[in-house]
């Protein structure tokens, strides 16, 4: 369902990504990790054209991201979008962070996208607070509506990018739990994070990235008792030693 | 001492038209400066380099003089320009939406600014355009930071419209000043004069403080 094909791309004269070839089934997740400054994030963030590339093919259904005829604003409402420090809207109350694309985007009418906004707030167990301002929640909070805030438009894939580096270590499960249940469900996901016991159990396969490149892309099991290259061990033996 | 207060009264028509024509450059002034300042700011901010390159020069080039000097210039290029005498009023109107139009956009730049680029990115990853997503999640937010400066603006706006006297209009501070030296009552309508301008300015910049609670981020 997303295939990047030889994806390269450069700040300037910087290579931040090079030659990453990867492809994701349908209801398959994801866990893309590696240490900072690895093109992690610039690598999902390119599935939905919010980072453009210079060279190589991303196809999200077969259709090219970066391709001249391609509608990316199409292409951004099937894809949705989890930031590491949430954005959600701070002048909008929680159900209106829900609400504002489905009506503006899809052109839902107030009672349809409330409807939808509901459930979505019940599934992340938020609906008891979708009167309040983003402001008035705690991390944790602010990520679920963030995530119900990327359901509200029937995304067939979405992307996470780092959801629970923001967050105080009390609130990382409740956000993980959004995460698996989602995975359970069968969304298609791809995942930048750090969160190694979420990885291997809700993963299907880890991608490791170094340097821009992805060094290492294998079975959760087996990324994680045999890694085969160098730099996955280093890493892996730095992240699980703490 | 001779301090005749009854002076005021028996002028009150000729100082409330004053007033009036002040009121009614400030308030034009703020509208068509706003809208001139939001042109210049989208123009600053557009990925074109030469509009942008275009705009800034504007906006630092007018910064860089004095205010008086743009009165005095519009009143005396306008006429030169397009053939046809527009009068003191709207030349001075002029002059002040080209003056104002430049700190406004500084202002309603700094508050684009000051809204992080993960809202914008948030509201594009959603299928919004780039207008929809300053329209909606941008805008809304950086306006409300900027109001208690815009209005900080205004007041100085307010209060520079007195500089219209060079061209001869008579607005709140002419028409004292005309007044006091006509019936030799100087100390009386400067005082009353200042008394006025006052009095608003100060109005204004309580609800300048009122805003900044309300909108405190």
């Amino acid at each position: 369902m997303i295939k990047f094909d030889k994806v390269s791309k450069w700040y300037g004269t910087f290579q931040v990504l090079s030659d990453c070839t990867l492809e994701v089934a349908k209801g398959e997740v994801i866990v893309v990790c590696g240490p900072s400054g690895s093109g992690k994030s610039t690598l999902i963030k390119c599935v939905n054209a919010l980072e453009p590339y210079q060279s190589g093919s991303l196809k999200v259904e077969d259709i090219e991201v970066c391709g001249r005829s391609t509608d990316q604003r199409k292409l951004r409402q099937r894809i949705g979008m989890v930031f590491q420090n949430f954005e959600l809207y701070p002048h909008l109350s929680v159900l209106d962070n829900l609400r504002l694309a489905q009506v503006k985007v899809l052109k839902r009418n107030i009672s349809g996208a409330t409807d939808v906004a509901m459930q979505l707030l019940e599934r992340v167990g938020m609906q008891a607070h979708q009167a309040k301002f983003p402001g008035q929640l705690s991390g944790g909070q602010q990520q679920r509506v963030a995530i119900a805030r990327a359901l509200a438009m029937n995304p067939v894939a979405m992307l996470f990018d780092e959801p629970t580096s923001a967050l105080d270590p009390e609130m990382v499960s409740e956000v993980l739990d959004v995460m698996t249940q989602l995975a359970q469900q069968g969304m298609t996901m791809m995942c930048v994070t750090h969160e190694m016991g979420f990885a291997r159990r809700v993963a299907d396969r880890i991608v490791f990235m170094d340097g821009g490149s992805i060094v290492e892309e294998a079975p959760a099991e087996d990324f994680f008792n045999a890694p085969q290259s160098r730099r996955a061990k280093d890493f892996l033996s730095m992240i699980l030693a703490h | 001492m001779d301090f005749d207060i009854f002076v005021i009264t028996r002028n009150f028509s000729l100082l409330a038209e004053g007033m009036l024509t002040t009121l009614r450059l400030t308030g034009l002034a703020l509208l068509f400066g706003l809208v001139w300042g939001t042109i210049l700011t989208l123009a600053r901010l557009a990925p074109g380099r030469l509009l942008s390159a275009l705009a800034t020069l504007y906006v630092n080039g007018i910064r860089a003089v004095p205010l008086i000097m743009v009165i005095f210039w519009i009143y005396f290029l306008l006429p030169v320009l397009s053939g046809t005498q527009i009068g003191p009023f709207y030349s001075a109107l002029v002059a002040f939406i080209l003056f104002e139009g430049a700190y406004f956009s500084e202002i309603i730049r700094a508050g684009i600014k000051s809204i992080s680029q993960g809202q914008l990115r948030a509201a594009l990853s959603t299928g919004m355009t780039y207008l929809q997503g300053m329209r909606y999640v941008v805008l809304p937010q950086a306006f409300r930071k900027m109001a208690p400066v815009l209005l900080t603006q205004s007041i100085a706006l307010f209060q520079d419209t007195s500089l219209v006297y060079v061209v001869g209009l008579m607005d709140f501070m002419t028409a004292s000043a005309m007044v006091a030296s006509r019936d030799g009552r100087l100390v009386e309508l400067y005082t009353f004069a200042a008394f006025v301008y006052l009095v608003i300015s100060l109005v204004a910049a309580s609800a300048v403080r009122l805003m900044e609670k309300k909108f405190k981020v």
